[in-house]
């Protein structure tokens, strides 16, 4: 550790306890960083495309997590270095904004400081490279607004959207039926899409699963499920054209905030608190049943008289809904949540053509589904699976497809997949390089080189001659002058992606390349790492 | 300049061929594991838990067996998910899909050292599960229209299930009795209507099914112990002191007097509504909760039957069988739905007093109780039940069945090699490997049961080159027989879900390159 000395040779301290901190600084820096982004980065490189792994993560607790999700893994990998937890950030950012693509933008991150770690040993200064990056970025953007072509699609041809999800979920462990999930994700999508707008509320879906029966059995219900059954097991199981009283407030007795006792002290008291307690549970059954609710979903719990009560009326029930799903029954069934008995009245209450209870398997599980709702806007995805794992791993991939499916919406540019994109972007920034003076023409080619590792690591996962596949598809572009050659990863013969049908999303891809840059940017620019030492 | 750590300090990472390695090894131990238990002749397991008491289980049910083991290899928690999810929704072949999900990834080890991609061995894989799945599919037989025949179907499922079990010796007894009591669910997949009650002493053959239903519960002192005609209330009440359950509530008093008074107040409270729930006009009264002894006493003075403290799952079990209603309110007797069954008595069964509703309104429920020598052969022969009557039930919802005795794995095995002939590239290395791991299943059974297996597999695959043929294992004359005729037959919804979930979590292994531990979380020693 560097020190400063006054006239008279005492150690000046800067920093508190310095002596125990171990600091790096300059070139050792940014090189210490560059290597453990890059550590990440090669982590993730073998789960990009329609052939990449899966990983396992065994969590602190021992529980296993198995998945091919960028983000997740990242999530879940209880890393500890400071400029891999910025990896972590920007796949998580990625996510958000988008919500696909998390391994990508990784991936290409990683690939960028590993150019940048070239052009530091040439002597380039750091904030150089940086402005190259920050140049190239800008036109790899620009050139893919060029490639990029809108689609159509409407409520009634949603073939296009369908395809598009099936190139996101191509690379997870549901690709077996991917059919069935991207048109499960693209009427979810659909249905709670506001098309004028442009808008999707993804809240809207809910994606439920339930271990035991097969990928095949997963299915699109317009309504809402819950994982709960009749508050009585006497009560009837189905009920059709419902309305629904949807309170938060508890059968049970009043408690006032305010504190207070009630004093007994003589045996008429006794008596007439025991009769106004019967008559509170009556009257709250009967206001229900006055509005004309023919079912009750409750957040709180029933007393046992309640409870019976209600049964005795004719009149089922669901206690102990949580909070979100009774939000989402309310927005499904058009009904009001009604936060006490005395504002019931029948405007308020939700409509829902069929409210049916299922049970599955061997076991003694049920849930509630709501269906036919008044307003159909909120739709639920059921996904049935082999094992917790599989229901887990399908849960993030229709996360993704359904992602996907909005970006579409919102914004109907898609660029072509497979690599492809990347290649073009690559070609463009490499002969807009040469038009730079200045040392940032080498950050400029580096940026076009690390494009390229994106089709590389594609080609790789997929069995292919990486460095071979790569040279033959940039040329075929270069030559027909086509941006829509990419990896053929899937071995279907053919190169051309517009045949194979594998698209993303414009906004998808150009937040990719912004996201990557920015972190790289900000990696590049430090230059001393002070850290506690070991203790 | 040295790699940076990332990760943080007790977090380990293994990559590429360690990885797979590690998940391999896992999870072919774990099969290993349960290997042995396979078919008639598999052994059983000593499971002795580490907890206070050291508890010893006697079972050779795959889940069972897998649930107790404290694993730390990540692969070899896939498998055990499976095999609790198979327990969960079907009930049997919790071993078998262990064991097949094993070798399916016995024969990939071998093709990835053979420099075979995994994703192509995994596509490989789901083609020939699907080619598998189809010729279970066109060899099925559905006697859905014939009810005799469906009847005869279930047992010889029942008895095919239980032969590997402990119940084996008296299987015949023991499907008749799981056959009964499935066929009075009429439909339903509600297990929880037939009751298992288990009762050491006399042997296993004692074990009967009573139609009526049986409640582990005593009668009240100085109440009749023998009702016919029995008028019941099922209830879930309070009947100790009714407190009053508004917020706040409490009582204060100021001399000896007024809490006399008070207690006079509740007694008159409770004797209200002894007397409301007398009114219903009933003779038998059970409650979920606890009867104290005072109202214990008013129902004993009016003649009625007073159960306390019935179970939750007892009570909704006697509202079923009878055809009552669980009451919490007494005002409006003329409109609660009381149940009904012909007679009440006190039975014993051994040593224990236990009472008995017979003739009850609706036949849905029933009790099966058991009877054996120990606790560990009652929680064995439990188990056994469980999984004969989950494959019954299942298989009444889905009438499809098939052979038994390794013939179901032959056929498959026979049309998965065909496809393999017809696939170009290197998936039919995969789908190969599939129907050797198809294979792989009746050799084990054949290796328990210590016959040769090389020569009765060579065997069976001759035979089975013949169209419709029928052949397979029989263990007890150690030779290759006709599985129609000896009646060994097995639900087509099992098999299936042996096949896809186990394709499917080998699958799941396969995809796997790496493996990333976090730091377990530290504990306090409690020690």
């Amino acid at each position: 550790m560097a020190l400063a000395f006054d006239e008279f040779g005492r150690p000046f301290i800067i920093i508190k306890e310095q002596e125990q901190k171990t600091r790096l600084r300059g070139i050792e820096a940014q090189k210490a960083n560059i290597s453990a982004g890059k550590a990440v980065a090669r982590i993730l490189r073998t789960s990009l495309g329609p052939k990449g792994m899966d990983k396992i993560l065994q969590s602190p607790d021992a529980d296993v997590t198995i998945t091919n999700d960028g983000a997740t893994i990242l999530e879940q990998m209880d890393v500890d270095n400071q400029i891999a937890k910025l990896m972590v950030e920007l796949s998580r950012s990625q996510d958000y904004e988008i919500g696909d693509g998390t391994t990508g933008v990784v991936v290409m991150a990683g690939a960028l400081l590993e150019q940048a770690e070239w052009l530091l040993e040439r002597g380039i200064h750091p904030i150089r490279i940086a402005e190259g990056y920050e140049m190239a970025s800008r036109i790899a953007v620009e050139h893919l607004e060029r490639i990029a072509r809108t689609f159509d699609f409407g409520p009634t041809n949603i073939e296009p959207l369908v395809q598009t999800c099936m190139t996101t979920l191509s690379s997870k462990i549901v690709n077996r039926c991917k059919r069935l999930f991207a048109e499960i994700s693209v009427k979810a999508v659909l249905s709670v899409a506001d098309l004028e707008r442009k808008d999707v509320n993804l809240d809207l879906i809910k994606v439920e699963g339930k271990v035991g029966g097969k990928l095949e059995d997963t299915e699109l219900i317009y309504g809402i499920t819950v994982d709960k059954d009749m508050s009585h097991p006497q009560m009837p199981k189905q009920i059709e054209d419902a309305k629904i009283a949807i309170l938060t407030c508890p059968f049970e007795p009043p408690k006032p905030k305010t504190k207070h006792k009630v004093e007994i002290d003589t045996v008429e008291k006794f008596q007439t608190l025991r009769l106004q307690e019967q008559k509170y549970f009556d009257d709250m059954v009967q206001k229900c049943k006055d509005v004309g609710a023919t079912l009750v979903i409750c957040q709180w719990g029933f007393d046992d008289e309640a409870n019976h009560l209600l049964m005795h009326h004719n009149l089922p029930a669901v206690r102990w809904v949580g909070g979100v799903e009774l939000e989402l029954i309310a927005i499904a069934t058009g009904g009001r949540i009604v936060p006490r008995f005395q504002e019931l009245t029948p405007e308020k209450l939700g409509r829902a053509g069929l409210v049916r209870e299922k049970s599955f398997g061997t076991t003694k599980d049920k849930m509630l589904y709501i269906e036919h709702c008044a307003n159909s806007r909120a739709v639920t995805i059921f996904i049935r699976g082999g094992n917790k794992m599989v229901i887990e791993e399908t849960k993030r991939s229709i996360h993704d497809a359904l992602c996907v499916a909005r970006n579409l919406i919102r914004n109907n540019s898609i660029v072509y997949g497979g690599g492809s994109a990347e290649i073009s972007c690559s070609i463009a920034v490499e002969a807009a390089a040469d038009k730079y003076p200045g040392v940032e023409q080498y950050a400029i080619r580096a940026f076009a080189d690390a494009l390229d590792s994106v089709p590389m690591a594609l080609a790789e996962n997929s069995g292919l001659q990486p460095i071979e596949t790569l040279s033959a598809v940039k040329s075929q572009q270069i030559k027909d002058n086509n941006p829509y050659f990419g990896i053929d990863c899937n071995d279907v013969g053919t190169n051309d992606m517009r045949e194979q049908n594998v698209f993303e999303t414009l906004i998808g891809k150009q937040q990719q390349i912004l996201l990557a840059t920015q972190v790289v940017k900000m990696i590049l620019k430090i230059d001393d790492v002070i850290s506690p030492s070991d203790y | 300049m040295a790699i940076e750590k990332i990760l943080k300090d007790d977090a380990s990472e293994e990559k590429g061929e360690m990885a797979r390695m590690a998940s391999f090894v896992g999870a072919i131990a774990i099969s290993d594991l349960v290997k042995t238990t396979l078919g008639p002749k598999g052994m059983d397991k000593i499971l002795q838990s580490t907890g206070r008491g050291r508890e010893v289980t006697v079972t050779n049910d795959g889940a069972t067996i897998l649930k107790s083991l404290p694993i730390d290899n990540p692969a070899a928690k896939v498998l055990i998910d499976i095999s609790k999810v198979q327990d969960d929704e079907v009930g049997d072949g919790t071993t078998s899909v262990v064991v097949l999900a094993g070798e399916l990834l016995r024969e990939a080890e071998k093709l990835v050292a053979a420099k075979i991609h995994p994703m192509t061995i995994i596509s490989g894989y789901r083609m020939a599960a699907e080619c598998a799945r189809n010729a279970l599919l066109q060899r099925v037989v559905d006697n859905k229209g014939n009810a005799e025949k469906f009847k005869s179907d279930l047992m010889k499922i029942a008895m095919t299930t239980l032969s590997s079990k402990i119940l084996s010796q008296d299987k015949e007894h023991f499907a008749q009795l799981a056959v009964d009591a499935v066929m009075r669910l009429k439909g339903s997949t509600n297990l929880e209507a037939i009751q298992i009650i288990k009762k050491p002493g006399g042997s296993l053959k004692d074990s009967f099914l009573d139609e009526g239903f049986i409640l582990d519960k005593k009668i009240g002192l100085g109440q009749p112990k023998r009702i016919e005609n029995a008028k019941i209330l099922v209830a879930n009440t309070a009947m100790d002191t009714d407190k009053v359950k508004i917020y706040g509530a409490r009582v204060r008093v100021d001399s000896m007097s007024k809490v006399a008074e008070i207690e006079g107040a509740e007694k008159e409270k409770m004797r209200e509504k002894v007397q409301k729930i007398i009114a219903h006009g009933i003779n038998c009264f059970v409650n979920r909760q606890l009867i104290y002894n005072f109202p214990e006493e008013l129902f004993a003075d009016a003649g009625i039957l007073a159960i306390e403290h019935a179970d939750f799952d007892g009570i909704e079990r006697l509202a079923l069988v009878t055809g009552g209603e669980i009451a919490s309110t007494f005002d409006n007797p003329e409109s609660v739905k009381l149940g009904h069954c012909k007679l009440i008595e006190e039975i014993m069964i051994g040593e224990d007093k236990l009472i008995h509703f017979s003739g009850v309104a609706m036949g849905q429920a029933c009790t099966i109780v058991l009877r054996g020598a120990s606790h560990h052969v009652l929680d064995e022969a439990e188990r056994s039940l469980h999984d004969a009557l989950c494959v019954l039930s299942q298989t009444v919802n889905d009438t499809r069945v098939l052979l038994g005795g390794g013939w179901p794995e032959m056929v498959m095995a026979k049309e998965v090699d065909e496809l393999a002939r017809k696939t170009p590239g290197k998936k039919s290395h995969a789908i190969e490997a599939f129907s050797r791991a198809l294979l792989a299943i009746p050799t084990i059974i054949a290796d328990n049961a210590g016959l040769d297996s090389a020569d009765l597999v060579a065997q069976l695959r001759a035979e089975h080159h013949k169209e419709g043929c029928n052949a397979g294992i029989d263990v007890i004359s150690g030779s290759v027989g006709n599985m129609a005729d000896l009646g060994i037959s097995e639900s087509f919804k099992v098999k299936q879900a042996v096949l896809l979930s186990a394709t499917e979590a080998a699958e799941m292994i396969l995809r796997v390159d790496e493996i990333i531990t976090c730091a377990p979380r530290k504990r306090e020693d409690r020690m």
